[in-house]
């Protein structure tokens, strides 16, 4: 098969998800005769009908209600925020309807709620935003951020087939950057396993979406230093695969952590703190963040530079770790 | 053009569906003045809120649902849920958080659902919230061919909320069978009405989303359950959704902590003398539908139930600890079993069949065909650009005011045998 873009990751997941099952449905601004401001549903509508694909008034509150509506009589929605910026427009639906309702009385809201998210394209503050963390700290949710095609859509997959509400970043930086080719048919990825993007034995890189593109980069540089990085991609965030981190920071015995969230409240502080509570006496040095600027993403190139972590910074901040 | 519409002619109710009012009414008060004696026993965990005047809504409005049908209540609408089938015992045990409660201790009062048998979804204190999710509940009866009508409430002051307006607005939009009850207590907790909202009446809201609306004597069940069943049927038939105002007048504070002294005397005086359940034992009384023996036997089953439910409440647990931990999650089809009930052939849906075109449309929808006509026309592209030109000169009216602007829905060419 010919190698496909994230994004045409993103509307083969979709798309054959609504094939193969009439309970799922997407929901969201433009999804339908527009095919969504990045095209990931283009041809959903014509292939399914307008019951099926559903363009929506510009009212988040209502996209994330009625999709939780229609779960709880046993649909499956997808519901589309155009910009994963807006989706602080639903986040009092979302922490305290969706997030709450299996706990509080039992009712499951199998529910994907994705978008577009990340900066590094001019985006501004308000078109580039890593919402992770604010969904992380509401317990209820799952939480995945794909990086590579074969994961967003395997992931995709499994997210759609999930009981539980689950956000799924989909980073806009790897939409058209990034193709890869995938098996053709059917498969999923499970929620909740990280992966080993490559080996090594002298440090882990703990990364994510974009990032870990950032990661494997930084890590070809450290070896031509005789550094040996091997870099995980967590996948997803909820749930967080601690026996793989554990296992790789057992080995290594000196732990990094890359993300383009911003660096306070980060999950690299987390990740930090699991293991200092579950792998305290491996680590040879301190648990070291690499990640955005604690401000809002900045509009000018230059600026927005500054504020996103790059290989560079990654190289330097792990040649320095690597030193304990 | 009247904003709101009359109310439909009260039809004769059936000897049994009158006295079923009454006593749903009267359940509803004596479960809340069970509570109100356990609140003073220190017996109620959290706050209570209480229905006192209110009972008529409730009950009359939920009565027009059917079986199938769905609700959600708000928190002073105890009396829907024990129309539709919740047991009081329930009620009794989630004000005291007991173990036995439907949601085992892990949330209070009224904030509880059951999603498999009686068709009810929780609400939140997050007011307006429950209006989309229930307008979804009706978009995915639609699809899986169940013809059912969602019900929800909304007080005065919740009616403020921006999820109001997106809700509301998307219902129109998709003309989901919603029915939304709003009830103009005259009080958003110490905020009068007059000081939230410029309307005189709130059902003049139903303008905005291009929907009907009524406005209904909220103290009078008759009046009431005529006007919801009416709603509901039209819902049904596919009108799309409908605002009832049902106006009354919150006798308690916001909840029992709240002795409500910025209400003035008269204000409270009037609406006493207007008690629900006062005006309707007359009526039954005239009707010959009920008298002191009926009344007699009504009284002492609800208090030989309310005796047995409020036992078994008291002598229930409260939740195990260990329990906090335990339900963040669904794990999987051991846990939930998710299946839609389908009441349209599956196989029109697989393998899928394109449809783009809607099968409703909702004559005037955008075009201010209910507005007062002065509104700027904008052509569309979807109606004869001369009908457009015309409705141009700003003396004339733009549109002919509709008596409805929902039509029947006019089913389009679709590439299915089955229709709605």
């Amino acid at each position: 098969m010919a190698p496909i873009t994230f994004l045409e990751a993103i509307r083969q997941a979709m798309f054959e998800e609504m094939a193969a099952d009439p309970t799922v449905v997407l929901i969201g601004e433009d999804v339908g005769v527009y095919g969504g401001a990045f095209k990931t549903s283009e041809g959903l509508l014509e292939k399914f009908g307008w019951e099926r694909v559903i363009d929506t008034p510009i009212s988040e509150s209502a996209i994330i209600g009625a999709a939780c509506g229609m779960s709880y009589l046993g649909l499956r929605p997808i519901a589309e925020m155009q910009f994963i910026d807006f989706i602080a427009c639903c986040f009092n639906q979302l922490t305290n309807f969706v997030a709450k309702g299996h706990y509080l009385w039992n009712a499951p809201a199998p529910i994907v709620v994705r978008g577009p998210s990340g900066g590094g394209v001019h985006g501004g503050p308000f078109h580039s935003l890593n919402p992770e963390m604010y969904f992380l700290h509401t317990p209820g949710f799952k939480i995945v951020y794909p990086s590579t095609p074969y994961d967003a859509k395997g992931l995709l997959k499994a997210s759609i087939r999930d009981n539980n509400p689950v956000l799924f970043f989909e980073h806009k930086f790897l939409y058209r950057r990034i193709k890869e080719e995938i098996p053709a048919g059917d498969y999923t990825v499970p929620l909740g396993k990280a992966i080993v993007r490559r080996e090594g034995k002298h440090l882990t890189i703990l990364s994510y979406a974009a990032m870990m593109h950032t990661s494997l980069e930084a890590a070809d540089a450290l070896a031509k230093e005789g550094i040996e990085a091997e870099v995980i991609d967590l996948r997803t965030l909820m749930p967080l695969d601690e026996e793989t981190i554990l296992t790789s920071v057992k080995k290594t015995n000196k732990c990094l952590v890359v993300h383009e969230d911003t660096k306070t409240g980060g999950i690299a502080g987390e990740i930090s703190a699991i293991l200092f509570e579950k792998a305290f006496h491996h680590l040879d040095g301190p648990v070291v963040r690499v990640a955005s600027l604690d401000t809002p993403v900045p509009y000018a190139p230059t600026l927005e530079e500054a504020f996103l972590p790059n290989a560079k910074k990654v190289f330097t901040a792990a040649k320095e770790l690597a030193r304990f | 053009m009247p904003v709101s519409e009359t109310p439909a002619k009260p039809k004769r109710l059936s000897r049994q569906q009158s006295l079923d009012l009454y006593y749903y009414m009267r359940l509803n008060r004596e479960v809340e003045e069970t509570m109100t004696r356990l609140f003073r026993q220190n017996k109620i965990v959290g706050g209570l809120y209480a229905s006192l005047g209110q009972e008529a809504i409730s009950v009359g409005t939920s009565y027009a649902l059917e079986k199938r049908d769905w609700l959600a209540p708000m928190i002073r609408n105890i009396g829907a849920l024990l129309v539709k089938g919740v047991p009081p015992r329930d009620i009794f045990t989630q004000h005291m958080a007991k173990y036995t409660s439907p949601t085992k201790g892990k949330d209070g009062t009224s904030h509880f659902g059951d999603l498999d048998n009686l068709h009810i979804i929780s609400p939140i204190s997050m007011l307006g919230d429950l209006i989309p999710v229930m307008t979804g509940v009706a978009m995915a009866g639609r699809y899986l061919g169940q013809k059912i009508v969602t019900m929800t409430w909304i007080g005065d002051g919740g009616s403020s909320t921006g999820v109001f307006h997106e809700g509301l607005n998307l219902a129109a939009s998709q003309k989901a069978s919603l029915v939304l009850i709003l009830e103009n207590n005259l009080w958003a907790y110490s905020t009068p009405v007059r000081r939230q909202v410029p309307l005189e009446n709130l059902a003049d809201r139903a303008k905005a989303y291009g929907i009907s609306s009524y406005i209904v004597d909220g103290n009078d069940v008759v009046a009431v359950y005529t006007t919801a069943k009416e709603a509901v049927e039209r819902a049904r038939a596919g009108e799309g959704p409908i605002l009832i105002e049902a106006k009354t007048f919150r006798r308690r504070g916001h909840a029992q902590h709240d002795p409500a002294e910025y209400v003035p005397k008269e204000q409270r005086a009037y609406w006493e003398k207007r008690d629900p359940i006062v005006l309707y034992e007359k009526f039954l009384t005239q009707e010959k539908l009920l008298d002191s023996k009926g009344k007699k036997e009504i009284e002492d089953k609800i208090s030989a139930l309310l005796e047995k439910e409020r036992e078994f409440a008291e002598n229930s647990p409260l939740p195990p600890p260990e329990t906090a931990d335990q339900g963040v999650y669904c794990t999987g089809p051991e846990c939930h079993d998710l299946k839609p009930k389908w009441e349209r052939p599956i196989d029109e849906l697989l393998p899928p069949k394109s449809n783009v075109d809607a099968a409703w449309v909702v004559e005037g929808f955008g075009r201010g065909g209910r507005s007062s006509g002065t509104s700027a026309p904008i052509h569309f592209g979807d109606v004869p650009a001369a009908s457009a030109e015309k409705s141009s000169d700003p003396a004339k009216p733009s549109t002919k005011p509709a008596a409805s602007p929902m039509k029947k829905p006019i089913p389009k060419k679709s590439s299915r045998k089955g229709g709605r």
